[in-house]
């Protein structure tokens, strides 16, 4: 009796556990980086709009193509612009998103040199 | 001396941002695709609405043809409000209207197209949205007008009677 509840929990889990995992992970990471453009605000992932779903799907196909994550990032900004990113990438119209945090810490780092360190 | 700039200086930055802020308020907050991107046509395979065939999508656009691709929905109202005006337009002879029926099930469709009339010259469908996403749209109704395989124009939403004489000036 016990090896038989043994092996029915043995069933029952295995399946579960690994096979579709990596897959799942992967379109899940994808999902998370992508806003929704219906509900404005919310990823696909989070989203259950009629449009993330459709999304799903194709992240799903396009992984199952054998596209790369950056591949399909760069399927879907050609679709709908970089805006669709949650993580955009460096160029013209986002330079100072990604360099005024490092302009800002330079300068406070200067501030704090100047007022600290020469004054001593 | 230094005493009257600070203050000074504090209201004028809190003035600006300030400023910056409540310009900001204005502005939409609701992003939209680029409508005015010229793009190549989609590659994709589909189903005829009536006969159920599949069909590629290169055998639906002609080079030389004006086309409009309308994305609509029997469960969609704004299409349902769109519809006379996609009928009047049908009346334009130098425009085919092509038909691309998203998530819907085919009676519900069917009795739509009865009851409001068929302004389109092809229908094909779309039963799970990915063709939409291939075409870059993200809700019913959408349309693209179409020119040589290429796409010239999008509008998103329910097209009006200025849009429409929009359209029947660019086709000319």
């Amino acid at each position: 009796m016990k090896l038989i509840k043994f092996i029915l929990i043995f069933i029952i889990l295995f399946p579960l556990s690994s096979i579709n995992a990596e897959d799942n992970d992967k379109r899940n990471k994808i999902t998370k980086n992508l806003r929704c453009l219906i509900c404005q605000g919310q990823s696909v992932y989070d989203s259950d709009s009629e449009f993330a779903n459709s999304l799903k799907i194709v992240v799903d196909k396009k992984l199952e193509e054998g596209l790369s994550e950056d591949q399909i990032y760069e399927y879907f900004k050609t679709k709908y612009g970089e805006w669709i990113l949650y993580d955009p990438g460096l160029n013209k119209n986002t330079y100072i998103l990604w360099l005024l945090p490092i302009l800002i810490f330079l300068i406070g780092g200067a501030i704090i040199y100047k007022s600290f360190i020469v004054k001593n | 001396m230094k005493n009257k700039i600070l203050p000074f200086g504090v209201i004028i930055i809190f003035g600006i941002i300030f400023f910056i802020f409540y310009k900001g308020l204005e502005e939409s907050k609701i992003y939209t695709p680029d409508l005015n991107a010229k793009k190549e046509l989609p590659v994709f395979n589909t189903k005829e609405f009536f006969s159920g065939k599949n069909i590629k999508s290169s055998s639906i656009f002609d080079l030389d043809k004006i086309y409009l691709l309308n994305i609509w929905s029997s469960w969609c109202v704004p299409c349902r409000q769109e519809h006379p005006i996609l009928m009047n337009l049908n009346l334009e002879n130098n425009i085919n209207i092509i038909g691309m029926n998203y998530k819907d099930k085919l009676k519900n469709a069917e009795n739509f197209l009865k009851e409001l009339g068929n302004p389109y010259k092809k229908i094909f469908i779309d039963l799970d949205g990915t063709i939409a996403i291939e075409w870059g749209a993200y809700g019913v109704p959408e349309s693209f007008l179409i020119y040589n395989n290429k796409i010239i124009k999008k509008y998103i939403g329910p097209l009006n009677q200025e849009l429409v004489d929009e359209i029947k000036l660019l086709i000319k």
